[in-house]
């Protein structure tokens, strides 16, 4: 059993290997002729940034020049004007520049910058204005299962399985075995650590099944993003944005009396200021803690897996400088160190996340030790108890 | 041409902000040693805001 496992790991990591070398090895063009590395590099790394329809690994051309793709479909579903529309995502054939067009319950569907169209009827082929937008058809509400939606559900039922069996095994004994020894002390780092000392002993217990679940998924995506298969989930705005809006809707609906005092009636500054203040606070609270949250995320994975390309692309844009095996070496030495950083940066950023989500849901529900007496003014009087402590 | 006047701007100004909060920390650290763990939290905590607050303009400046 032992023996089979390491060699399944062993090929797995070979395999992985061989998808790496595959994925960025792509020099030539389609028609075979001079290409222009920069662009071609930029737009490798632009289409890597965005989502998916298909699952693609690596493409190649074979030596009839004929292009061909490796990876799998993807189920595409639509809700078109002729209602509910379902294909796979192979019937656009990897086209992207709105030349395909697929028929289905009487409406046409092409896909193009990675967006699919809804054509209007009558319309045999797709147009576009000068800054590439698309003239005769309309977008269509795109419920499809993408790429970085596959990545969601694959990280869903890794941490089900995983966490589910750990679980479990703390009704037979009190220290796990297995892969449970890896993930309790994360677990314990995450309540310990980050939920506890930031949300307070009295609360922290409600909310540290949220931390946890953010923690793992926006790690565990993240260290996905580093192997070749090429997800990029957490670079996703989309994915982000709704990462933040549950960190949002629960230190807004948990805070107590005393938070939102603090935000539309500030005690101890003057009447005149309580207004402004009041307008900053809600801004903060509402707008500011959850964009910073998604910007930061959303902008360290996208701008790390650019930096990553960018470097392997050294490969060929200073192929002819450097020569092969010199851009080869350079680009293997940034590239595989950079990597070393990003993934520590994978782990920092599920970190910095859990840390200020448990950091806002511990302002919300901070409870005063004892209340502070306010003057006719209502500035704080403060107790000799808080000066005392203050000093020591 | 000038958004990258801009960007370079941004990452001259995060780079002076993160040196200071790096710088700071050092110090503390060398100072008081024992208390390593809560300045570092802290050190994390406020660089991540910057960054959140650079990344933000970056990102709008694009």
């Amino acid at each position: 059993m032992k023996k089979a496992s390491t060699y399944f790991s062993k090929l797995l990591t070979a395999a992985i290997f061989l998808i790496a070398a595959n994925t960025y090895a792509n020099p030539t063009s389609d028609d075979g002729g001079q290409v222009d590395t920069m662009e071609e590099v930029s737009e490798y790394i632009q289409h890597h940034i965005k989502d998916s329809h298909d699952f693609h690994l690596f493409s190649y051309s074979n030596d009839a020049g004929e292009r061909k793709h490796v990876g799998f479909p993807l189920p595409v579903i639509l809700w078109s004007s002729n209602g509910l529309v379902t294909f796979m995502s192979s019937e656009f054939h990897h086209d992207d520049d709105g030349e395909v067009i697929v028929e289905k319950n009487g409406s046409s569907f092409v896909k193009a910058h990675s967006k699919i169209y809804e054509l209007n009827s009558g319309e045999a082929g797709v147009s576009f204005d000068e800054t590439h937008h698309v003239t005769n058809g309309a977008k269509v509400l795109d419920l499809s299962i993408t790429k970085s939606v596959v990545g969601v559900l694959l990280v869903g039922l890794l941490m089900l399985l995983a966490f589910s069996s750990l679980a479990r095994q703390y009704k037979n004994s009190k220290v796990p075995t297995g892969f449970g020894r890896v993930l309790e002390p994360l677990v314990i780092y995450v309540r310990d650590e980050i939920s506890r000392p930031n949300i307070g002993d009295k609360h922290y217990r409600k909310f540290t099944g949220y931390l946890l679940t953010v923690f793992f998924f926006i790690w565990i995506l993240n260290l996905m993003g580093l192997t070749p298969l090429g997800f990029n989930v957490t670079g996703q705005l989309a994915v982000t944005a709704c990462l933040a809006i549950f960190t949002l809707v629960i230190y807004t609906f948990s805070g107590n009396k005393e938070y939102w005092m603090h935000i539309l009636w500030m005690p101890g500054v003057p009447i005149f200021v309580k207004p402004i203040l009041a307008v900053i606070e809600l801004a903060g609270a509402l707008i500011i803690k959850p964009f910073s949250l998604l910007v930061r995320l959303f902008a360290n994975i996208s701008a790390g897996h650019i930096v990553v390309m960018s470097l392997i692309a050294i490969m060929f844009t200073l192929k002819e400088t450097l020569g092969v095996a010199g851009a080869t070496a350079l680009s293997f030495i940034l590239s595989f160190f950079i990597t070393l950083i990003e993934v520590l940066v994978a782990f920092l950023q599920a970190y910095i996340f859990t840390m200020l989500s448990a950091l806002f849901i511990g302002m919300a529900v901070a409870e005063h030790d004892h209340e502070h007496d306010h003057d006719a003014k209502g500035h704080e009087i403060v107790d000799a108890e808080d000066v005392r402590e203050n000093f020591i | 041409m000038y958004n990258m006047i801009g960007a370079g701007l941004i990452v001259i100004g995060a780079g002076i902000g993160l040196g200071q909060i790096g710088g700071k920390a050092m110090e503390g650290i060398a100072r008081q040693p024992e208390a390593t763990n809560k300045i570092q939290t802290a050190m994390i905590i406020i660089a991540a805001l910057l960054e959140g607050l650079a990344f933000g303009a970056l990102f709008l400046g694009k």
